[in-house]
């Protein structure tokens, strides 16, 4: 075995080790995206918005 | 400064400027603590390479705690001074808690079956931590279950505070009762019995989480503020012309579509 899939294998510990990283990745890089994407919209309708009324504040 | 910052214009203003500043670091740190996680840190002398789970789930631990003190501090402050903000704050962070929990609970099963030999039991750790997940779930449900929002926040709020009971029996469950869990090994009288090697790739995890939570945070209270200035312009855009045409004899009708 290379050092590469020594290091995937994990000690044979594989689907453990890389399972708990994936849900980690997935769960909170998907709260990230999604915050993100609300975040934007929200923007935008409320500048579109401002642009309409023509107010600021 | 948390009173100077309760005031929502001026916490756009900063918050703006800081954002970026904190999502770089974020990355940056998690990254670090990645690379440090998964190729620098030794293996575990009995777990072997399953101890690589150790440095999210602790973190992830960390944070489902400190995310649901956070709550109920903002409560607080909120049922008793009624900060604009406060109400923000703990509604943005709820979600953020709850997948924190939720990352710790997974993870924790992930690591307990090749080592406990089992998924999951019902020891005092476990279940309390399984309850906080439940707090979360709950907390979020009940502030959107109200047509009116004020009183979603309030009923929300003294969730909140009630379930802060929970968060002692988390820390010193592992002390009171006789879990399959271990005690603690970093918070701990005579100091930390984690070594050195894998302590420090350990809290720069955590501090990655913390600001991964600061981000998101942020960024979810600024969504928020969005949301009620669209909510407020929308109702001042119907309002406005009928105002206009009541005052010009004209019907609102044929103002609005002015």
């Amino acid at each position: 075995m290379n050092a590469l899939s020594t290091w995937l294998d994990m000690g044979g510990y594989a689907a453990f080790v890389w399972s708990a990283y994936g849900i980690a990745a997935l769960v909170l890089g998907g709260i990230a995206v999604n915050s993100w994407h609300r975040y934007r919209s929200s923007s935008e309708t409320l500048a579109r918005l401002q642009k309409q009324t023509g107010v600021r504040e | 400064m948390m009173t100077r910052l309760a005031n929502p214009a001026r916490f756009m203003r900063v918050s703006g400027t800081m954002l970026p500043w904190l999502g770089g670091l974020t990355v940056v740190v998690l990254a670090l603590g990645l690379v440090w996680a998964l190729l620098l840190a030794p293996p575990d002398y009995q777990q072997g390479e399953s101890v690589r789970i150790m440095f999210i789930h602790v973190p992830a631990a960390i944070m489902a705690e400190g995310v649901y003190y956070f709550i109920a501090l903002a409560s607080f402050v909120a049922l008793i001074w009624r900060h604009p903000l406060a109400d923000v704050a703990a509604q943005a962070a709820a979600p953020i808690g709850a997948a924190f929990t939720f990352v710790c609970l997974t993870t924790g099963s992930l690591w307990g079956r090749p080592m406990w030999g089992t998924w999951w039991v019902w020891d005092a750790r476990l279940t309390s931590v399984l309850v906080l997940f439940f707090l979360y779930l709950g907390y979020v449900a009940l502030v959107n279950a109200f047509d009116d929002a004020s009183r979603g926040a309030r009923a929300g709020s003294i969730l909140a505070l009630v379930g802060v009971v929970d968060l002692p029996i988390i820390k010193f469950s592992v002390n009171w009762w006789n879990t399959l869990h271990q005690p603690a090994s970093i918070l701990r009288a005579g100091g930390p019995m984690i070594d050195v090697s894998m302590l420090i790739p350990l809290l720069v995890m955590a501090l990655g989480f913390g600001l991964l939570f600061g981000t998101l945070l942020l960024l979810r209270m600024r969504t928020a503020l969005n949301e009620r200035k669209t909510r407020a312009l929308r109702l001042y855009a119907v309002e406005q012309p009928r105002a206009q045409g009541a005052a010009a004899g004209l019907p609102a009708a044929r103002a609005a579509s002015r």
